[in-house]
C-alpha cells in the first residue's frame, strides 16, 4: 500500500510522481460525522499550500478544506457531488477530492508521516 | 453551587462509552453526541424509540407555603393554573425581558415542586432563584446530585414503558402529566414531556439505579428497534419540531415573545412576575424582532447559526439553528428577523459562507407527528 502523508489540519494525500491524491483523514471524518454536501474548486486551479480549497458539510458542521501542497488542480472527485457519503465510506480512496501537480514538491517533506500524525492525534486527546 | 473544574460525567458516562459513544464537551459535561449516526438515530425516534441521557440538565425541588405565589413571580406562565401532576413549560427573565433560561416546572402536590433547567445555566440558575428567595415559606433544594433523567421517546416508547411498567397507567397518562411509582422496587417519576415532537417520557431516577434502568430499557427495546441516542439527534429532532434551544433561540437579549413563545407567555395574569414591565412594553410598541422559519431549495448545504439574512442590501436577520432536516430532506433554519423583514420573508436571502442564497419562508414546526 502506498504511503499517506498528514497536515495538522487532517488532510491527507499519497503521492505518484510529481502527482498528489488529496483526501481527509478517517479521524477527520469521524469527527464530522454523516457528510452532507462537499464543495471543491475548479479544474486548472492554481492553490497554495494551506490556501482553501473548499468545503464539507456534516449534519453538525461545516468546516474549512485546506491545500496540503501548492500545486495545479488536475481533477476533481465529481462523485462527490451527488454521494457526498463516499466520504464516511471510504475517506481516502472512493472520497478522495483532488489530484494535484505539484508546484513545490519540496513541502512534501513538511507533512506528517502515518506515524507522526498518530501521534500528534494522541496529542490531541 | 460551586461545580468543579473538568468535564462532568452523569451515572451513565460509563454506559456511553461501552457503547461505543462519541463524547462530546456540551456545557461542561461530556455527553454522547451520537452512538450510531445522528440521522439514523433521528429515524428510530421518529418511527420507533430512541433511548436518551439528559441527566445533565439541572433539577430543583420548591416547596413550602408560599412556593406556588413565589414561582408565580418568578416566570411568565400560570403556575397556579397547574393541576396535581401536571407540568410547565415557562422560562425565567431579566429586567429587561431578556430570558435567562427556558424550563419545566413539575407540581407535584399542592405545595411542591420540581424545577428543570439546561445544564449550561445551570448554576446560573440556581443563584436567580436563590437570590429571589423570600425569607419564610419557600424551601429550595438541588437536587440535580441525586437525579438523572432518561428521555425515552419515538411512537413505540409508550408501550414499551407501559410493558415494563404495567400497573402504572402510563397509557392514559396525558401528556404533561407525571406519576411517581416504584414498580421495580425503587423510586421513578415519569413525566408525559419530552423535546422530540414525539410522544414519550422523561423518567427521573437516582443516579445509583441509573445504569440499571437504561440497560433495562436498551434490552426490553429490542424488539422495537431502540436505539440510544445523542446530543446530535436531539437536536435535529428539536429544530424538526420548531422546538427552542437555550444559547440559539433563546438568549438574555432575547424574550420569549421574539422567540415565538408568546404562547408561554401571560401578561393577563393577576400576578406580577420579573421582566413583566419590559415584555408589556414590547407587547404595546411591538417587537423589535420576530422568529422566522425556513427552508433552503436546490442544495443540500445547511443554514448555521450566526449565518446573516438579507433583504437587497440590508442586513435585516440573523440563523439562531439549522440543519439538513432528516425527516424532510431539505435545509430547514430558525432566524430572528427584522419586522419589516418578516413582513417580505419571502424576499429575503441568507448569507451562506459568501454565497447568498433565496429562502423559503416555513410554517412551523416543519414536522408534526400524526396522532
Amino acid at each position: 500500500m502506498s504511503e499517506y502523508y498528514y497536515t495538522s489540519s487532517h488532510e491527507c494525500f499519497v503521492l505518484e510522481g510529481n502527482q498528489a491524491t488529496v483526501s481527509i483523514t478517517p479521524y477527520a471524518v469521524d469527527q464530522l460525522g454523516e457528510i452532507t454536501f462537499v464543495q471543491l474548486p475548479d479544474v486548472g486551479r492554481e492553490l497554495s499550500k494551506g490556501e482553501s480549497f473548499g468545503e464539507i458539510e456534516s449534519v453538525k458542521t461545516v468546516s474549512e478544506l485546506y491545500a496540503p501542497l501548492s500545486g495545479k488542480v488536475l481533477a476533481i472527485n465529481v462523485d462527490l457531488d451527488a454521494q457526498p457519503e463516499k466520504v464516511n465510506e471510504d475517506p481516502q480512496l472512493l472520497g478522495w477530492m483532488l489530484k494535484l501537480e505539484l508546484s513545490k514538491p519540496e513541502e512534501v517533506a513538511q507533512c506528517m508521516d502515518a506515524a507522526g500524525y498518530q501521534g500528534y492525534l494522541e496529542g490531541l486527546a | 453551587m460551586t461545580e468543579l473544574p473538568g468535564l462532568k460525567k452523569t451515572a451513565l458516562h460509563a454506559a456511553h462509552v461501552a457503547l461505543g459513544a462519541r463524547m462530546v464537551d456540551f456545557g461542561g459535561w461530556d455527553m454522547p453526541v451520537q452512538y450510531s449516526a445522528i440521522t439514523d438515530e433521528h429515524q428510530a425516534v421518529r418511527q420507533a424509540v430512541g433511548l436518551f441521557d439528559v441527566s445533565h440538565m439541572g433539577t430543583f425541588a420548591v416547596s413550602g407555603p408560599e412556593s406556588l405565589d413565589w414561582l408565580e413571580s418568578m416566570v411568565p406562565n400560570r403556575v397556579s393554573g397547574l393541576k396535581l401532576k401536571q407540568a410547565l413549560y415557562t422560562q425565567i427573565l431579566n429586567q429587561a425581558g431578556g430570558t435567562l433560561d427556558d424550563l419545566l416546572i413539575y407540581r407535584l402536590a399542592e405545595s411542591e415542586f420540581q424545577i428543570v433547567v439546561n445544564a449550561s445555566n445551570r448554576e446560573k440558575d440556581w443563584n436567580w432563584f436563590l437570590g429571589h428567595l423570600p425569607k419564610d415559606g419557600v424551601v429550595l433544594e438541588n437536587r440535580s446530585a441525586q437525579s438523572c433523567i432518561l428521555a425515552l421517546q419515538g411512537p413505540k416508547a409508550v408501550s414499551l414503558l407501559a410493558r415494563l411498567l404495567p400497573k402504572a397507567g402510563l397509557k392514559e397518562l396525558p401528556t404533561f402529566y407525571l406519576t411517581q411509582t416504584e414498580e421495580l422496587g425503587y423510586p421513578l417519576l415519569l413525566a408525559r414531556t419530552g423535546y422530540t415532537g414525539e410522544d414519550g417520557f422523561e423518567i427521573f431516577v437516582h443516579p445509583e439505579q441509573a445504569p440499571t434502568l437504561w440497560n433495562q430499557l436498551l434490552s426490553a427495546g429490542q424488539g422495537e428497534g431502540i436505539r440510544p441516542c445523542g446530543l446530535g439527534a436531539r437536536d435535529t429532532l428539536r429544530l424538526e419540531s420548531a422546538m427552542a434551544l437555550y444559547g440559539h433561540e433563546l438568549d438574555e437579549q432575547t424574550s420569549p415573545l421574539e422567540a415565538g413563545l408568546g404562547w408561554s407567555v401571560k401578561l393577563d395574569k393577576p400576578q406580577d412576575f420579573l421582566g413583566k414591565a419590559a415584555l408589556q412594553t414590547q407587547k404595546d410598541q411591538g417587537l423589535s424582532k420576530k422568529r422566522l422559519g425556513f427552508k433552503l431549495a436546490g442544495t443540500r448545504r445547511a443554514p448555521r447559526q450566526g449565518y446573516t439574512l438579507w433583504l437587497g442590501e440590508q442586513e435585516v436577520g440573523v440563523v439562531t439553528s439549522g440543519s439538513l432536516s432528516p425527516t424532510l430532506g431539505v435545509p430547514i433554519g430558525l432566524a430572528l428577523v427584522t419586522p419589516e423583514a418578516y413582513a417580505q420573508a419571502a424576499d429575503l436571502e441568507m448569507d451562506l459562507r459568501g454565497q447568498r442564497m433565496s429562502i423559503e419562508p416555513s410554517n412551523l414546526p416543519f414536522y408534526r407527528r400524526s396522532l
